[in-house]
Protein backbone atom coordinates (compact mmCIF):
# COMPACT_ATOMS: atom_id res chain seq x y z
CA UNK A 1 0.00 0.00 0.00
CA UNK A 2 2.87 1.93 0.82
CA UNK A 3 4.69 2.33 -2.94
CA UNK A 4 1.13 3.56 -4.62
CA UNK A 5 0.52 6.12 -2.10
CA UNK A 6 4.24 7.27 -2.16
CA UNK A 7 3.42 7.52 -6.19
CA UNK A 8 0.39 9.29 -5.60
CA UNK A 9 2.06 11.72 -3.34
CA UNK A 10 5.14 12.07 -5.26
CA UNK A 11 3.26 12.88 -8.42
CA UNK A 12 1.13 15.72 -6.67
CA UNK A 13 4.16 17.40 -5.60
CA UNK A 14 5.79 17.16 -8.60
CA UNK A 15 2.85 18.40 -10.91
CA UNK A 16 2.21 21.31 -7.82
CA UNK A 17 5.69 22.11 -7.99
CA UNK A 18 5.35 22.42 -12.02
CA UNK A 19 2.65 24.59 -11.55
CA UNK A 20 4.19 26.85 -9.17
CA UNK A 21 6.90 27.99 -11.58
CA UNK A 22 4.70 28.21 -14.42
CA UNK A 23 1.71 30.44 -13.35
CA UNK A 24 1.62 34.09 -13.84
CA UNK A 25 -0.30 34.89 -10.75
CA UNK A 26 1.83 35.48 -8.00
CA UNK A 27 -1.24 33.97 -5.39
CA UNK A 28 -1.64 31.09 -7.55
CA UNK A 29 1.88 30.21 -7.59
CA UNK A 30 1.85 30.65 -3.61
CA UNK A 31 -1.57 28.16 -3.61
CA UNK A 32 0.58 25.65 -5.67
CA UNK A 33 3.48 25.82 -3.59
CA UNK A 34 1.26 24.99 -0.67
CA UNK A 35 -0.20 22.25 -2.30
CA UNK A 36 3.42 20.61 -3.26
CA UNK A 37 4.49 21.34 0.72
CA UNK A 38 1.03 18.92 1.78
CA UNK A 39 2.16 16.24 -0.70
CA UNK A 40 5.65 15.77 0.96
CA UNK A 41 3.64 15.92 4.52
CA UNK A 42 1.91 12.69 3.20
CA UNK A 43 5.67 10.96 1.88
CA UNK A 44 7.06 11.91 5.64
CA UNK A 45 3.74 10.42 6.88
CA UNK A 46 4.77 7.17 4.59
CA UNK A 47 8.12 7.12 5.65
CA UNK A 48 6.56 7.18 9.68
CA UNK A 49 7.64 10.36 9.98
CA UNK A 50 4.74 11.70 11.65
CA UNK A 51 6.41 14.71 13.67
CA UNK A 52 8.27 16.21 10.58
CA UNK A 53 5.18 15.54 8.71
CA UNK A 54 3.01 17.69 10.96
CA UNK A 55 5.56 20.72 11.58
CA UNK A 56 5.52 20.26 7.89
CA UNK A 57 1.63 20.99 7.80
CA UNK A 58 1.67 23.35 10.81
CA UNK A 59 4.96 25.50 9.90
CA UNK A 60 5.58 25.83 6.49
CA UNK A 61 1.83 25.33 5.27
CA UNK A 62 -0.17 26.82 8.04
CA UNK A 63 2.08 29.95 8.87
CA UNK A 64 5.13 30.65 6.65
CA UNK A 65 3.00 30.12 3.62
CA UNK A 66 0.04 32.46 5.24
CA UNK A 67 2.66 35.21 5.52
CA UNK A 68 3.69 34.86 1.94
CA UNK A 69 0.13 34.88 0.52
CA UNK A 70 -0.21 38.02 3.20
CA UNK A 71 2.36 39.76 1.62
CA UNK A 72 1.46 39.23 -1.55
CA UNK A 73 -2.02 40.16 -1.13
CA UNK A 74 -0.93 43.64 1.11
CA UNK A 75 1.29 44.71 -2.23
CA UNK A 76 -1.70 43.78 -4.49
CA UNK A 77 0.75 41.77 -7.20
CA UNK A 78 -2.18 39.11 -7.31
CA UNK A 79 -3.93 40.58 -10.43
CA UNK A 80 -0.99 42.21 -12.66
CA UNK A 81 -1.17 41.50 -16.37
CA UNK A 82 2.71 42.09 -16.86
CA UNK A 83 5.21 39.52 -15.39
CA UNK A 84 8.50 39.21 -13.98
CA UNK A 85 8.67 35.90 -15.44
CA UNK A 86 12.51 35.26 -17.48
CA UNK A 87 13.12 35.42 -20.96
CA UNK A 88 14.46 33.21 -23.78
CA UNK A 89 17.99 32.71 -22.20
CA UNK A 90 16.68 32.37 -18.47
CA UNK A 91 14.21 29.33 -19.96
CA UNK A 92 17.17 27.25 -21.17
CA UNK A 93 19.10 27.88 -18.52
CA UNK A 94 17.02 26.71 -16.33
CA UNK A 95 15.77 23.70 -18.12
CA UNK A 96 19.49 22.54 -19.16
CA UNK A 97 19.97 23.37 -14.87
CA UNK A 98 16.68 20.97 -14.33
CA UNK A 99 17.79 18.19 -16.85
CA UNK A 100 21.18 18.02 -14.49
CA UNK A 101 19.77 18.12 -10.91
CA UNK A 102 17.12 15.30 -12.53
CA UNK A 103 20.70 13.15 -14.03
CA UNK A 104 22.16 13.88 -10.97
CA UNK A 105 19.14 12.05 -8.58
CA UNK A 106 19.27 9.03 -10.98
CA UNK A 107 22.65 8.63 -10.01
CA UNK A 108 21.85 9.30 -5.87
CA UNK A 109 19.43 6.80 -6.59
CA UNK A 110 22.16 4.17 -7.36
CA UNK A 111 24.32 5.08 -4.15
CA UNK A 112 24.03 3.10 -1.30
CA UNK A 113 24.30 4.95 1.81
CA UNK A 114 26.77 4.39 4.65
CA UNK A 115 26.23 1.98 7.29
CA UNK A 116 25.06 4.08 10.03
CA UNK A 117 21.92 5.85 7.94
CA UNK A 118 20.28 2.17 7.25
CA UNK A 119 17.70 0.90 9.45
CA UNK A 120 16.02 -1.87 9.56
CA UNK A 121 12.53 -2.26 7.96
CA UNK A 122 9.91 -0.79 11.21
CA UNK A 123 12.71 1.07 13.41
CA UNK A 124 10.87 4.20 13.25
CA UNK A 125 7.52 2.61 14.13
CA UNK A 126 8.71 0.37 16.93
CA UNK A 127 10.56 4.05 18.36
CA UNK A 128 7.57 5.51 17.28
CA UNK A 129 5.59 3.46 19.82
CA UNK A 130 8.36 3.53 22.42
CA UNK A 131 9.02 7.17 22.95
CA UNK A 132 5.80 8.94 21.11
CA UNK A 133 6.57 10.94 17.85
CA UNK A 134 7.65 13.62 19.95
CA UNK A 135 10.46 11.91 22.22
CA UNK A 136 11.71 10.33 19.31
CA UNK A 137 12.78 13.94 17.97
CA UNK A 138 13.55 15.24 21.26
CA UNK A 139 15.53 12.71 22.81
CA UNK A 140 18.49 13.38 20.71
CA UNK A 141 17.46 16.81 19.56
CA UNK A 142 17.97 18.07 23.25
CA UNK A 143 20.29 15.38 24.39
CA UNK A 144 23.19 14.57 21.89
CA UNK A 145 22.65 17.60 19.61
CA UNK A 146 22.04 20.20 22.13
CA UNK A 147 25.25 22.52 20.86
CA UNK A 148 24.15 22.89 17.68
CA UNK A 149 20.35 23.54 18.50
CA UNK A 150 21.23 26.23 20.75
CA UNK A 151 23.71 27.55 17.77
CA UNK A 152 21.04 27.45 15.17
CA UNK A 153 18.42 29.08 17.46
CA UNK A 154 20.91 31.70 18.29
CA UNK A 155 21.82 32.22 14.64
CA UNK A 156 17.52 32.58 13.85
CA UNK A 157 17.53 34.86 17.03
CA UNK A 158 20.14 36.66 15.28
CA UNK A 159 17.84 37.06 12.17
CA UNK A 160 14.99 38.66 13.86
CA UNK A 161 16.84 40.98 15.07
CA UNK A 162 18.24 41.77 12.14
CA UNK A 163 14.30 42.30 10.42
CA UNK A 164 14.00 44.10 13.42
CA UNK A 165 16.61 46.78 12.98
CA UNK A 166 16.01 46.54 9.06
CA UNK A 167 11.78 47.27 9.43
CA UNK A 168 12.18 49.79 12.45
CA UNK A 169 14.52 52.85 11.86
CA UNK A 170 13.37 54.19 15.65
CA UNK A 171 13.79 52.16 17.99
CA UNK B 1 -11.45 -10.40 2.65
CA UNK B 2 -10.16 -12.14 5.30
CA UNK B 3 -12.85 -11.66 8.46
CA UNK B 4 -9.76 -9.49 10.47
CA UNK B 5 -10.13 -7.05 7.49
CA UNK B 6 -14.02 -7.05 7.53
CA UNK B 7 -14.07 -6.84 11.26
CA UNK B 8 -11.92 -2.93 10.79
CA UNK B 9 -13.74 -1.75 7.84
CA UNK B 10 -17.05 -2.53 9.28
CA UNK B 11 -15.88 -0.42 12.36
CA UNK B 12 -13.92 1.88 11.06
CA UNK B 13 -17.01 2.82 8.57
CA UNK B 14 -19.29 3.10 11.95
CA UNK B 15 -16.81 5.43 13.80
CA UNK B 16 -16.58 7.83 10.65
CA UNK B 17 -19.83 7.68 10.04
CA UNK B 18 -20.35 8.71 14.27
CA UNK B 19 -17.74 11.35 14.33
CA UNK B 20 -18.85 12.95 11.37
CA UNK B 21 -22.44 12.98 12.38
CA UNK B 22 -21.46 14.04 15.73
CA UNK B 23 -19.87 17.58 14.20
CA UNK B 24 -22.64 18.11 11.72
CA UNK B 25 -25.50 17.22 13.83
CA UNK B 26 -23.51 19.58 16.30
CA UNK B 27 -23.45 22.26 13.79
CA UNK B 28 -27.01 22.25 13.50
CA UNK B 29 -28.07 21.71 17.11
CA UNK B 30 -25.36 25.01 18.40
CA UNK B 31 -26.52 27.23 15.86
CA UNK B 32 -30.09 26.96 17.16
CA UNK B 33 -28.27 26.86 20.98
CA UNK B 34 -26.60 30.07 19.76
CA UNK B 35 -29.69 32.18 18.45
CA UNK B 36 -31.85 30.38 21.36
CA UNK B 37 -29.12 31.57 24.02
CA UNK B 38 -28.62 35.23 22.77
CA UNK B 39 -32.36 35.62 22.78
CA UNK B 40 -32.22 34.57 25.92
CA UNK B 41 -29.66 37.09 27.36
CA UNK B 42 -31.58 40.02 25.33
CA UNK B 43 -34.91 38.66 26.85
CA UNK B 44 -36.12 37.97 23.78
CA UNK B 45 -37.92 34.49 22.27
CA UNK B 46 -35.61 33.43 19.36
CA UNK B 47 -36.61 30.80 16.64
CA UNK B 48 -39.72 29.00 18.20
CA UNK B 49 -42.28 28.29 15.14
CA UNK B 50 -39.94 25.46 12.88
CA UNK B 51 -40.08 22.09 14.99
CA UNK B 52 -40.52 21.47 18.89
CA UNK B 53 -38.91 24.56 20.57
CA UNK B 54 -37.59 25.46 17.08
CA UNK B 55 -35.01 22.98 17.20
CA UNK B 56 -35.55 22.17 13.13
CA UNK B 57 -35.12 26.29 11.77
CA UNK B 58 -31.45 25.28 11.43
CA UNK B 59 -32.41 22.61 9.16
CA UNK B 60 -35.13 24.93 7.44
CA UNK B 61 -32.45 27.87 7.02
CA UNK B 62 -30.03 24.90 5.20
CA UNK B 63 -32.88 24.14 2.94
CA UNK B 64 -33.40 27.65 2.32
CA UNK B 65 -29.93 28.68 1.23
CA UNK B 66 -30.13 25.81 -1.06
CA UNK B 67 -32.69 27.26 -2.88
CA UNK B 68 -30.95 30.53 -3.02
CA UNK B 69 -29.40 32.44 -6.15
CA UNK B 70 -25.58 32.10 -6.24
CA UNK B 71 -24.14 35.17 -7.16
CA UNK B 72 -20.49 36.04 -8.78
CA UNK B 73 -18.69 39.07 -8.48
CA UNK B 74 -17.78 40.65 -12.22
CA UNK B 75 -14.27 40.94 -11.03
CA UNK B 76 -13.73 37.90 -8.70
CA UNK B 77 -11.12 35.01 -9.85
CA UNK B 78 -13.17 32.15 -10.61
CA UNK B 79 -11.62 29.44 -9.13
CA UNK B 80 -10.06 31.06 -5.87
CA UNK B 81 -13.68 32.11 -5.65
CA UNK B 82 -14.41 28.93 -5.46
CA UNK B 83 -12.25 27.05 -3.67
CA UNK B 84 -12.15 29.03 -0.44
CA UNK B 85 -15.53 27.93 1.21
CA UNK B 86 -14.30 24.24 0.49
CA UNK B 87 -11.02 25.27 2.08
CA UNK B 88 -12.31 26.26 5.09
CA UNK B 89 -14.99 23.38 5.84
CA UNK B 90 -13.06 20.88 4.89
CA UNK B 91 -10.32 21.37 7.69
CA UNK B 92 -13.33 21.95 10.03
CA UNK B 93 -14.72 18.82 9.46
CA UNK B 94 -11.30 16.83 9.15
CA UNK B 95 -10.15 17.94 12.89
CA UNK B 96 -12.58 15.94 14.69
CA UNK B 97 -11.13 12.57 13.50
CA UNK B 98 -8.61 12.20 16.46
CA UNK B 99 -10.91 12.96 19.44
CA UNK B 100 -11.78 10.22 21.31
CA UNK B 101 -15.63 10.19 22.29
CA UNK B 102 -15.72 7.56 24.30
CA UNK B 103 -14.10 4.69 26.59
CA UNK B 104 -13.28 1.90 24.54
CA UNK B 105 -15.90 -1.24 23.14
CA UNK B 106 -14.80 -4.74 23.47
CA UNK B 107 -14.14 -6.50 20.06
CA UNK B 108 -16.28 -8.97 18.66
CA UNK B 109 -16.30 -12.30 16.63
CA UNK B 110 -19.89 -13.10 15.17
CA UNK B 111 -21.52 -14.69 11.47
CA UNK B 112 -23.50 -12.84 10.08
CA UNK B 113 -25.99 -13.89 6.88
CA UNK B 114 -24.10 -12.87 3.56
CA UNK B 115 -21.37 -10.80 4.70
CA UNK B 116 -20.30 -14.20 6.86
CA UNK B 117 -17.89 -13.91 9.71
CA UNK B 118 -16.74 -10.59 11.08
CA UNK B 119 -13.82 -10.22 13.66
CA UNK B 120 -12.47 -7.29 15.25
CA UNK B 121 -10.18 -8.76 18.26
CA UNK B 122 -8.92 -6.41 21.19
CA UNK B 123 -10.89 -3.45 22.64
CA UNK B 124 -12.16 -1.03 19.79
CA UNK B 125 -10.35 2.51 21.14
CA UNK B 126 -13.49 5.20 20.01
CA UNK B 127 -11.60 7.89 18.02
CA UNK B 128 -11.41 7.23 14.01
CA UNK B 129 -7.93 7.58 14.19
CA UNK B 130 -5.43 7.16 17.27
CA UNK B 131 -2.27 9.55 15.22
CA UNK B 132 1.24 9.42 17.41
CA UNK B 133 0.64 13.36 16.89
CA UNK B 134 -2.39 13.45 18.47
CA UNK B 135 -3.27 16.88 19.06
CA UNK B 136 -0.19 18.40 17.05
CA UNK B 137 -2.91 16.86 14.30
CA UNK B 138 -5.77 19.21 15.00
CA UNK B 139 -3.41 22.50 15.36
CA UNK B 140 -1.87 21.38 11.95
CA UNK B 141 -5.28 20.95 10.11
CA UNK B 142 -7.38 23.81 11.35
CA UNK B 143 -4.14 26.07 10.95
CA UNK B 144 -4.77 25.04 7.15
CA UNK B 145 -8.57 26.69 7.84
CA UNK B 146 -7.24 30.40 7.66
CA UNK B 147 -6.54 29.73 3.75
CA UNK B 148 -10.37 29.68 3.08
CA UNK B 149 -10.67 33.44 4.65
CA UNK B 150 -7.64 34.23 3.09
CA UNK B 151 -8.57 33.53 -0.36
CA UNK B 152 -12.35 33.92 0.16
CA UNK B 153 -11.29 37.95 0.94
CA UNK B 154 -8.71 38.06 -2.12
CA UNK B 155 -10.76 36.34 -4.52
CA UNK B 156 -13.78 38.52 -3.98
CA UNK B 157 -12.05 41.57 -5.15
CA UNK B 158 -13.71 43.87 -2.74
CA UNK B 159 -12.34 46.04 -0.35
CA UNK B 160 -13.91 44.82 2.81
CA UNK B 161 -13.53 40.94 2.46
CA UNK B 162 -10.20 42.22 1.46
CA UNK B 163 -9.46 43.67 5.02
CA UNK B 164 -11.42 41.17 6.84
CA UNK B 165 -8.90 38.35 4.93
CA UNK B 166 -5.95 40.44 6.05
CA UNK B 167 -7.00 40.73 9.46
CA UNK B 168 -8.46 37.06 9.53
CA UNK B 169 -4.52 35.63 8.58
CA UNK B 170 -2.48 38.13 10.76
CA UNK B 171 -4.94 37.77 13.93
CA UNK B 172 -5.02 33.50 12.98
CA UNK B 173 -1.06 33.12 12.59
CA UNK B 174 -0.58 35.17 16.03
CA UNK B 175 -2.81 33.14 18.52
CA UNK B 176 -1.72 29.72 17.17
CA UNK B 177 1.43 30.59 18.54
CA UNK B 178 0.01 30.83 21.93
CA UNK B 179 -2.16 28.37 21.38
CA UNK B 180 0.64 25.83 20.53
CA UNK B 181 2.37 26.98 23.44
CA UNK B 182 -0.27 26.65 26.29
CA UNK B 183 -0.11 23.18 25.16
CA UNK B 184 3.61 22.67 25.78
CA UNK B 185 3.17 22.74 29.43
CA UNK B 186 0.47 20.35 28.83
CA UNK B 187 3.23 18.13 26.95
CA UNK B 188 5.94 18.36 29.94
CA UNK B 189 2.71 16.65 32.16
CA UNK B 190 1.32 13.62 29.78
CA UNK B 191 5.02 13.37 28.22
CA UNK B 192 3.62 12.92 24.94
CA UNK B 193 1.15 14.21 22.32
CA UNK B 194 -1.50 11.13 21.98
CA UNK B 195 -5.05 12.27 23.15
CA UNK B 196 -5.38 8.87 24.81
CA UNK B 197 -2.59 9.16 26.64
CA UNK B 198 -3.41 12.80 28.08
CA UNK B 199 -7.13 11.27 29.38
CA UNK B 200 -4.69 8.12 30.57
CA UNK B 201 -2.57 10.48 33.36
CA UNK B 202 -5.68 12.67 34.28
CA UNK B 203 -7.24 9.66 34.80
CA UNK B 204 -4.14 8.79 37.12
CA UNK B 205 -3.95 12.66 38.48
CA UNK B 206 -6.46 14.88 38.56
CA UNK B 207 -7.86 16.83 35.95
CA UNK B 208 -5.33 19.20 33.70
CA UNK B 209 -8.07 22.21 34.72
CA UNK B 210 -6.08 22.47 38.50
CA UNK B 211 -2.38 21.57 37.53
CA UNK B 212 -2.56 23.60 34.28
CA UNK B 213 -5.23 26.59 34.93
CA UNK B 214 -3.28 29.52 33.28
CA UNK B 215 -2.19 27.40 30.29
CA UNK B 216 -6.30 26.40 30.04
CA UNK B 217 -7.00 30.50 30.47
CA UNK B 218 -4.56 30.65 27.78
CA UNK B 219 -6.00 27.86 25.31
CA UNK B 220 -9.47 28.69 25.75
CA UNK B 221 -8.54 32.19 25.28
CA UNK B 222 -6.46 31.87 21.84
CA UNK B 223 -9.26 29.52 20.37
CA UNK B 224 -11.86 32.21 21.08
CA UNK B 225 -9.31 34.05 18.69
CA UNK B 226 -9.03 30.83 16.07
CA UNK B 227 -12.34 30.69 15.96
CA UNK B 228 -13.29 33.89 14.97
CA UNK B 229 -15.34 34.44 17.65
CA UNK B 230 -16.47 37.45 19.95
CA UNK B 231 -14.96 39.30 21.15
CA UNK B 232 -12.20 38.07 18.53
CA UNK B 233 -14.24 38.40 15.31
CA UNK B 234 -12.25 40.94 13.77
CA UNK B 235 -12.27 39.21 10.32
CA UNK B 236 -15.94 39.68 10.20
CA UNK B 237 -16.56 42.91 12.16
CA UNK B 238 -20.27 43.42 10.90
CA UNK B 239 -20.04 47.08 12.26
CA UNK B 240 -16.79 48.40 10.10
CA UNK B 241 -16.61 45.59 7.37
CA UNK B 242 -20.08 44.78 6.08
CA UNK B 243 -19.42 40.91 6.53
CA UNK B 244 -15.81 40.88 6.21
CA UNK B 245 -14.02 38.24 4.42
CA UNK B 246 -17.70 36.78 3.44
CA UNK B 247 -19.62 39.55 2.07
CA UNK B 248 -19.25 38.94 -1.62
CA UNK B 249 -21.05 34.97 -0.99
CA UNK B 250 -24.37 34.05 -1.01
CA UNK B 251 -26.21 30.78 -0.74
CA UNK B 252 -24.82 27.59 -0.12
CA UNK B 253 -21.12 29.03 -0.50
CA UNK B 254 -22.14 31.54 2.42
CA UNK B 255 -23.64 28.49 4.64
CA UNK B 256 -20.08 26.24 3.73
CA UNK B 257 -18.08 29.17 6.06
CA UNK B 258 -21.22 29.67 8.60
CA UNK B 259 -20.62 25.61 9.31
CA UNK B 260 -17.18 25.81 9.10
CA UNK B 261 -17.27 28.13 11.91
CA UNK B 262 -19.43 26.39 13.81
CA UNK B 263 -17.17 23.59 13.49
CA UNK B 264 -14.10 24.93 14.36
CA UNK B 265 -16.35 25.79 17.46
CA UNK B 266 -17.10 22.32 18.32
CA UNK B 267 -13.66 21.13 17.67
CA UNK B 268 -12.74 23.72 19.94
CA UNK B 269 -14.77 22.41 22.94
CA UNK B 270 -13.92 18.62 22.08
CA UNK B 271 -10.37 20.15 22.57
CA UNK B 272 -10.83 21.71 26.01
CA UNK B 273 -13.18 19.37 27.12
CA UNK B 274 -10.13 16.39 26.34
CA UNK B 275 -7.04 17.96 27.64
CA UNK B 276 -7.96 20.12 30.54
CA UNK B 277 -11.32 18.26 31.92
CA UNK B 278 -10.48 14.77 31.62
CA UNK B 279 -12.43 14.24 27.75
CA UNK B 280 -14.59 10.86 28.38
CA UNK B 281 -13.23 10.40 32.15
CA UNK B 282 -16.40 10.54 34.70
CA UNK B 283 -15.01 12.26 37.85
CA UNK B 284 -15.30 11.02 41.45
CA UNK B 285 -14.90 7.43 40.35
CA UNK B 286 -12.87 4.60 38.88
CA UNK B 287 -15.83 2.61 37.30
CA UNK B 288 -15.43 3.56 33.43
CA UNK B 289 -11.93 2.83 33.72
CA UNK B 290 -12.90 -0.64 33.86
CA UNK B 291 -12.74 -3.08 30.76
CA UNK B 292 -14.50 -2.63 27.95
CA UNK B 293 -18.30 -2.99 27.77
CA UNK B 294 -21.37 -1.37 26.30
CA UNK B 295 -22.62 0.27 29.69
CA UNK B 296 -19.36 2.17 30.01
CA UNK B 297 -19.33 3.29 26.37
CA UNK B 298 -22.90 5.10 26.55
CA UNK B 299 -22.17 6.62 29.93
CA UNK B 300 -18.82 7.80 28.99
CA UNK B 301 -20.03 9.21 25.72
CA UNK B 302 -22.68 11.04 27.54
CA UNK B 303 -20.38 12.54 29.92
CA UNK B 304 -17.84 13.81 26.85
CA UNK B 305 -20.70 15.03 24.99
CA UNK B 306 -22.36 17.44 28.40
CA UNK B 307 -18.72 18.37 28.51
CA UNK B 308 -18.34 19.38 24.91
CA UNK B 309 -21.89 21.31 25.40
CA UNK B 310 -20.91 23.27 28.68
CA UNK B 311 -17.75 24.76 26.57
CA UNK B 312 -19.81 25.54 23.40
CA UNK B 313 -22.67 27.06 25.59
CA UNK B 314 -19.99 29.33 26.75
CA UNK B 315 -18.57 30.75 23.88
CA UNK B 316 -22.03 31.65 22.92
CA UNK B 317 -22.41 33.19 26.42
CA UNK B 318 -19.29 34.83 25.96
CA UNK B 319 -19.84 35.97 22.27
CA UNK B 320 -23.03 37.68 23.52
CA UNK B 321 -21.53 39.09 26.51
CA UNK B 322 -18.03 40.83 25.36
CA UNK B 323 -17.88 43.53 22.98
CA UNK B 324 -15.51 43.59 20.44
CA UNK B 325 -11.52 44.09 20.79
CA UNK B 326 -9.98 46.79 18.63
CA UNK B 327 -7.39 45.11 16.31
CA UNK B 328 -4.30 47.12 17.87
CA UNK B 329 -5.98 45.62 20.77
CA UNK B 330 -6.22 42.15 19.54
CA UNK B 331 -2.35 41.92 18.06
CA UNK B 332 -0.84 43.63 21.71
CA UNK B 333 -2.84 40.99 23.73
CA UNK B 334 -1.65 38.27 21.56
CA UNK B 335 1.83 39.44 21.21
CA UNK B 336 2.47 41.67 24.29
CA UNK B 337 0.54 39.61 26.75
CA UNK B 338 -0.26 35.78 25.66
CA UNK B 339 3.31 34.85 23.85
CA UNK B 340 5.42 36.29 26.95
CA UNK B 341 2.80 35.06 29.59
CA UNK B 342 3.11 30.96 27.62
CA UNK B 343 6.71 31.81 27.45
CA UNK B 344 6.91 32.11 30.95
CA UNK B 345 4.32 29.57 32.34
CA UNK B 346 6.80 26.77 30.44
CA UNK B 347 9.65 27.79 32.30
CA UNK B 348 7.62 27.64 35.36
CA UNK B 349 5.80 24.55 34.94
CA UNK B 350 8.83 22.22 33.70
CA UNK B 351 10.89 23.89 36.44
CA UNK B 352 7.88 22.52 39.14
CA UNK B 353 8.07 19.52 36.98
CA UNK B 354 11.85 19.03 37.84
CA UNK B 355 11.39 19.90 41.21
CA UNK B 356 9.12 17.46 42.07
CA UNK B 357 10.30 14.96 39.96
CA UNK B 358 14.15 14.98 41.36
CA UNK B 359 12.30 14.81 44.91
CA UNK B 360 10.95 11.75 43.91
CA UNK B 361 7.28 12.96 44.21
CA UNK B 362 4.72 10.40 42.97
CA UNK B 363 2.55 11.71 39.68
CA UNK B 364 -0.51 11.22 41.32
CA UNK B 365 -3.41 13.66 42.82
CA UNK B 366 -0.76 15.05 45.38
CA UNK B 367 1.56 15.93 42.12
CA UNK B 368 -1.28 17.88 40.82
CA UNK B 369 -2.15 19.85 43.66
CA UNK B 370 1.10 20.90 44.71
CA UNK B 371 0.99 21.78 40.62
CA UNK B 372 -2.15 24.29 41.16
CA UNK B 373 -0.81 25.83 44.12
CA UNK B 374 1.91 26.80 42.19
CA UNK B 375 -0.48 28.00 39.70
CA UNK B 376 -2.54 30.21 41.88
CA UNK B 377 -0.46 32.84 42.84
CA UNK B 378 -0.06 33.64 38.80
CA UNK B 379 -3.58 33.27 38.53
CA UNK B 380 -4.29 35.90 41.46
CA UNK B 381 -1.39 38.39 39.89
CA UNK B 382 -3.14 37.99 36.16
CA UNK B 383 -6.52 38.28 37.29
CA UNK B 384 -6.45 40.97 40.22
CA UNK B 385 -3.20 43.12 39.42
CA UNK B 386 -2.79 42.84 35.66
CA UNK B 387 -6.71 43.17 35.75
CA UNK B 388 -7.19 45.96 37.94
CA UNK B 389 -9.51 43.38 39.59
CA UNK B 390 -12.17 43.76 36.79
CA UNK B 391 -12.32 40.14 36.57
CA UNK B 392 -12.65 38.63 40.02
CA UNK B 393 -14.73 41.85 41.12
CA UNK B 394 -16.25 43.62 37.74
CA UNK B 395 -15.71 47.13 37.31
CA UNK B 396 -18.46 48.01 40.16
CA UNK B 397 -16.02 49.30 42.11
CA UNK B 398 -14.40 51.63 40.10
CA UNK B 399 -17.94 53.26 39.78
CA UNK B 400 -17.58 56.87 40.79
CA UNK B 401 -20.27 58.02 42.74
CA UNK B 402 -21.96 61.44 41.99
CA UNK B 403 -22.94 63.65 44.63
CA UNK B 404 -26.46 65.13 44.07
Amino acid sequence: MTLPLFWVFGGIAILSGFMCITRRSPVASALWLIQTMFSLAGIYVLLDAQFIAVIQVLVYAGAIMVIFLFVIMLLNLGRTKTTDMVGRPGQITSLVLGTLMTLELFVLNKVIPAEQFRLPEGTMATMTDEMGAVGMIAEPLFRGYIVPFEITSVLLLAAVVGAVVLAKRKI
Amino acid sequence: MTPELKGFLLVASLKILVAFSLVNVGVIMVIWAERRVSAFLQDRLGPNRVGPLGLLQSLADGVKNFTKEETYPAEADPVVFVLAPVLSFIPAMLAAAVIPFGSPLPGFDMTLPIIGQIVYSGEIPMMIADLPIGFLFILAITSLGVYGIVMAGWSSNNKYAFLGSLRGSAQMVSYEIAMGMGLVALMILVGNVTLTEAIARQQESTWFIFPLFIGFFLFAVSSLAETNRLPFDLPETESELVTGFHTEYSSMKFSMFFMAEYANMITASAMMATLFFGGWDIPFTTWDEGPASYLRFFATFGVFLAKTWMFMLTFIWIRWTLPRFRFDQLMQLGWKFMIPLALGYIMLIATTVWVLDTRGVEFGIVYSLILFAVNLPLTYVLFSILDRGKVLGGSQHKRVKVSA
